[in-house]
């Protein structure tokens, strides 16, 4: 007897009963069920939402990869184990020794991240007592992604409990919720331990252990460096697209993010129109930065110049505007749902994620806080969307009766 | 018959409980959002309010009969004025750092809706002994609320309980933060009280449906 009917037996021995949510969950992850719905007509689609769920997934996995062995090649170039990689097939790079370093550092984010959050959701399955929802799949991939790879795990567990419980459970579970929780899990994290989650001593792996220290590690991003108009350090243009430049985990390489977007936007599960508008209203907002430099309106030694003198497309090179376009932006949950809306809503998240990347010191990166506050207004967006299109028929219908 | 009979028994428990001003009736969020980051404050703001709305409701109560409807409300205000006002100087007279730390919040209890709540909704029908439990009873209900989301806000925020550091001292890393332990950043911002006070509620009407409002 496979494994498959075993847990078709458990799961029949627990049926109505108050855990049997716990065990179908795990029989439905692992297998197709086996009772099929006997009456009606249904429309067939070859992808339910665990489908659906995994196609992100298998998207995230080249950025995932890539992180493990980024977290150690950032420690190792700093430490002067190995030199700077040249190209993306580089034997710096793609060592096992930057992956022993990284795979220490990431794969218990990941344990953690799954860990705790899976563990909510069957909770409230079972208290709920409906099937456990696949939701929390792709935000336990996303959140590992979205965090500095040395943050400590029990913070990530804290703000994993209160992603999923504040940001989706009260209200209602899957499908229901108006914020992202996997940004939702980051907003906490940045407002509660803001010393884990910016400044320049935790992007790198050690750095914080060595501070002080005469060999100590530096592990300032990009934008931290430009943000205190220091330029772009020792980072070139080709590091920036490949990835090769310190940042959160997930978010560094350009080149697999859009590999992943590629791949998101042929299954048809990411929306290229929220995608496409994000990077518009992003380069929008970068354009009329680099009108102001150019006219002269800000002086050299203003705190802003370094951020806005950067052009306008290297905007998208640098901080994770690119990762939250794909994968963040485009969760068709907390996104604007109609067309219109979703180029509105796309706009302005890149038009406002560039304006508090460039604005606030506080917030050397606006991406997160840009995508949330468009989360609470996609209702509204799609509100007027849909009225406004109810308007235009109301008035075609009124010429031609008149 | 004793001074307290059944009837006032319920004046008081009630608003603690399944008529509490805060998770039932959600009035006076403002002050609960503000002043909650410590206890020290959530106490003071709660003894103000038990005193401004124990008495406020005695006067209205006695004053009820001769105040002209049309103009009740400035009756009102200019009560709860005066009495904010004693609250205040006896504060700056004898709790100076207090005072600063509740800045406008002791001022602005003029306009926390539970007290304008209860002088129309009961001193102005009832006698001065029912009016007088009632705003004990409201007022403690809306304090009982504020020091558990003010003990939950020190606690967790700064580590500190009336400003004693009760987890152990995070620069020299004693106690709990030699294990790595951090405060939370968060908890001490706003937002935190509003999600501290919503838990409240919803632990509240899960242990007793009945109080959940149909939609």
């Amino acid at each position: 007897m496979g494994l498959k009917q075993s847990l078709h037996k458990m799961k029949m021995k627990y049926e109505g009963t108050k855990m049997a949510p716990a065990f179908n969950a795990i029989h439905t992850f692992l297998y197709l069920p086996n009772e099929t719905t006997h009456n009606g007509t249904h429309i067939k689609m070859a992808d339910d939402l665990k489908r659906t769920m995994n196609m992100v997934i298998i998207s995230l996995v080249p950025c995932l990869i890539f992180g493990i062995f980024n977290a150690g090649y950032q420690a190792n170039v700093q430490l002067g184990v190995v030199d700077a990689a040249a190209g993306f097939f580089s034997p710096e790079f793609w060592n096992l020794d930057n992956f022993s370093i990284g795979a220490w550092k990431v794969l218990p984010l990941v344990i953690v991240s799954y860990g705790v959050g899976l563990l909510i959701e069957f909770i409230f399955a079972v208290i709920k007592g409906h099937e456990v929802e696949e939701g929390y799949l792709v935000t336990g991939m996303l959140v590992p992604l979205i965090v500095p790879v040395d943050i400590p795990l029990w913070m990530l567990a804290i703000a994993v409990i209160f992603g999923v419980v504040i940001g989706k459970e009260v209200f209602g579970g899957t499908g229901m919720n108006i914020l992202n929780p996997a940004l939702t899990i980051r907003a906490f994290l940045f407002f509660a331990y803001p010393t884990w989650m910016s400044g320049d001593k935790v992007w790198v792996t050690g750095a914080v252990d060595t501070v002080g220290q005469p060999d100590a590690i530096v592990g300032e991003t990009i934008l931290g460096s430009l943000a205190q108009n220091n330029g772009f350090q020792q980072w070139d243009l080709m590091d920036q697209f490949l990835g090769f430049i310190p940042g959160s985990v997930g978010e560094t390489s350009k080149l697999l993010i859009i590999v992943g977007a590629l791949i998101l936007i042929l299954s048809k599960i990411g929306s290229w129109r929220i995608i496409l508008s994000t990077l518009v209203g992003a380069l929008t907002m970068g354009l009329i930065f680099n009108g102001v430099v150019s006219q002269g309106w800000i002086s050299e030694s203003s705190k802003f110049f370094g951020l806005m003198d950067v052009p306008f497309w290297q905007h998208l090179f640098i901080g994770s505007i690119l990762f939250g376009a794909v994968y963040m932006a485009t969760d068709p949950v907390s996104a604007s749902q109609t067309n219109k809306g979703k180029w509105i809503y796309g706009f302005l998240i890149g038009f406002i994620s560039i304006m508090i990347r460039v604005f606030n010191p506080a917030y050397p990166e606006g991406v997160f806080l840009a995508i949330l506050l468009m989360n609470v207004f996609a209702p509204t967006i799609d509100h007027y969307v849909v009225e406004g299109n109810i308007k235009k028929r109301a008035k075609r219908l009124k010429v031609k009766t008149a | 018959m004793g001074l307290i009979s059944k009837k006032d028994t319920k004046l008081i428990l009630d608003p603690l409980t399944d008529d509490n001003p805060i998770t039932i009736q959600v009035l006076g969020i403002c002050s609960a959002l503000a002043i909650t980051a410590q206890l020290k404050p959530s106490i003071v703001m709660a003894v103000s309010v038990i005193f401004v709305l124990g008495l406020g409701n005695v006067v209205i109560s006695l004053m009820r009969n001769i105040i002209p409807s049309k103009i009740r409300i400035i009756v009102q205000l200019i009560v709860v004025a005066t009495l904010v006002i004693i609250v205040d100087q006896v504060l700056k007279a004898y709790a100076y750092t207090l005072s600063k730390e509740l800045s406008v919040f002791i001022g602005l209890i003029i306009t926390n809706c539970i007290i304008m709540g209860r002088f129309e909704a009961f001193a102005l029908g009832n006698k001065p002994w029912p009016s007088f439990l009632d705003g004990i009873g409201n007022a403690l209900g809306y304090g009982v609320i504020l020091i558990i989301v003010g003990f939950f806000r020190e606690l967790l925020g700064s580590g500190t309980l009336f400003g004693a550091q009760v987890l152990g001292d995070p620069v020299t890393k004693t106690g709990l933060y030699a294990i790595g332990y951090e405060n939370n950043g968060f908890m001490v911002l706003p937002p935190m009280a509003l999600i501290v006070v919503g838990i409240i509620i919803w632990v509240q009407r899960s242990k007793n449906p009945a109080l959940v409002e149909e939609n």
